[in-house]
C-alpha cells in the first residue's frame, strides 16, 4: 500500500469524518460547470427529456458509487491511507451526484433518489467481503464501469455540454480506477483505447 | 459436379458471416464486465435490470425493477437483431428509454449478445 497516493488534506481523516463529513449538499464548482451550457437548451423537448433520462441514469450510478464507499467504509476492512483515499472517492462522487441533480432540477427533471443502504449491499452481493481486498476489488469493478458507462453514453446526448461533462465525469472515475488498480497491484492495460465503448 | 473457383470463397464468407451472426461468448464477456457492470450485474437489479435471462424474455418484464413506461410497454422480446438495435442506440429503438449507453461495433454488440444469450441458457 506504500504506492498509495495520499489525498488532499482537506478531505475527512478518520471513519467519523467519513461517515459525517462529506454529505453537505453544496453547489460545487463541478456542479456550476455542468450547468454551463444548458441555458439554450428548449424546455420540454424530447431531446431534453432524452438528456434527462440519461442524467438520471447517471445519477443512480453515483447513488450507487457514494453507498458502495459508504459500506466500505463501515465495514472496518480498510485501513488508512486506504480509507482516506475512499473518503476522498467518495465526497468526489457527492460531488457528481450534486452536479448531475442540480443539472436535472434545472432541466425540469426530478432527480432519481438514492435507495436505502440495504438494497445496495444486497445489490452488491457485500456479504462477500471479507478483506480490504474484496473491497478494492469492488470499488475498482464499479468505477471501471462507471468510467465505461459515462464514455458509452456521450454518443446520445442531445446537448454537446452534456456530452463534454459526461467525459469529465469519465475522466474522474479513470482515475479513480488506476489510482485503485495501483493499490491491487493490477497490471494496466497493455493497450491503448481499452476504456470506452 | 466440377469444382467452381469461387466455391472456396462463397464457404469462406458463409462461415464469416455464421461467426458473426454467432458472436464470440468469451469476448462478450469480457466486454460486458468492462462496459456493462457499471449499471448491470446478472444476478441482481442495480441502476439497470438484471441481465441473466434476459435474452429471450420480453422487455421491462422484471417484476421488480422500476423500468421507465417505454420499455415497460414495449412488445420487444429480446433476440439477436431486437438487442443489436437496442446496442446500438437505445433510445431511438425504444422511445422513452433511460439507457443511453451505445455499443458502436456491430462486432463488439454480437459478441456481448452471445454472452447473454450463453448466461441465459439459450
Amino acid at each position: 500500500m506504500s504506492n498509495l497516493i495520499v489525498p488532499a488534506k482537506e478531505i475527512a481523516t478518520n471513519r467519523r469524518g467519513f461517515l459525517t463529513g462529506a454529505g453537505q449538499a453544496t453547489l460545487s464548482a463541478s456542479a456550476v460547470a455542468l450547468l454551463v451550457g444548458c441555458e439554450s437548451m428548449a424546455a420540454g423537448s424530447g431531446g431534453m427529456a432524452a438528456d434527462v433520462s440519461i442524467l438520471n441514469v447517471a445519477l443512480g450510478l453515483e447513488h450507487e458509487a457514494i453507498n458502495a464507499y459508504q459500506i466500505g467504509a463501515e465495514s472496518g476492512l480498510l485501513q488508512q491511507p486506504v480509507l482516506n483515499v475512499a473518503v476522498l472517492f467518495q465526497s468526489q462522487h457527492k460531488e457528481h451526484a450534486d452536479a448531475l441533480m442540480a443539472t436535472i432540477r434545472k432541466l425540469g427533471g426530478t432527480p432519481v433518489q438514492a435507495k436505502n443502504k440495504a438494497e445496495y449491499a444486497q445489490a452488491l452481493n457485500v456479504s462477500t467481503l471479507k478483506n480490504q481486498t474484496d473491497v478494492l476489488k469492488l470499488a475498482a469493478r464499479l468505477e471501471r464501469g462507471a468510467a465505461n458507462a459515462y464514455l458509452g453514453v456521450i454518443p446520445s446526448f442531445n446537448d454537446k455540454a452534456l456530452a463534454q461533462v459526461s467525459g469529465r465525469l469519465a475522466a474522474d472515475e479513470t482515475m479513480h480506477w488506476t489510482a485503485l488498480a495501483g493499490v491491487l497491484n493490477e497490471m494496466l492495460p497493455q493497450k491503448a483505447l481499452s476504456f470506452g465503448a | 459436379m466440377k469444382f467452381h473457383w469461387s466455391w472456396p470463397l462463397a464457404i469462406a464468407v458463409t462461415m464469416t458471416t455464421a461467426a458473426q451472426a454467432a458472436g464470440n461468448a468469451e469476448h462478450g464477456q469480457e466486454l460486458w464486465e468492462s462496459r456493462c457492470t457499471g449499471c448491470h450485474s446478472l444476478d441482481t437489479n442495480r441502476v439497470g435490470p438484471k441481465h441473466r435471462g434476459v435474452y429471450g424474455r420480453k422487455a421491462g418484464s422484471i417484476a421488480d425493477f422500476a423500468y421507465s413506461p417505454g420499455v415497460k410497454n414495449s412488445p420487444v422480446v429480446w433476440d439477436e437483431k431486437t438487442l443489436d438495435r437496442w446496442l446500438t442506440s437505445p433510445q431511438d429503438f425504444i422511445p422513452g428509454a433511460r439507457m443511453g449507453f451505445r455499443v458502436g461495433t456491430a462486432e463488439d454488440r454480437g459478441d456481448i449478445i452471445a454472452y447473454l444469450k450463453k448466461e441465459s441458457g439459450k
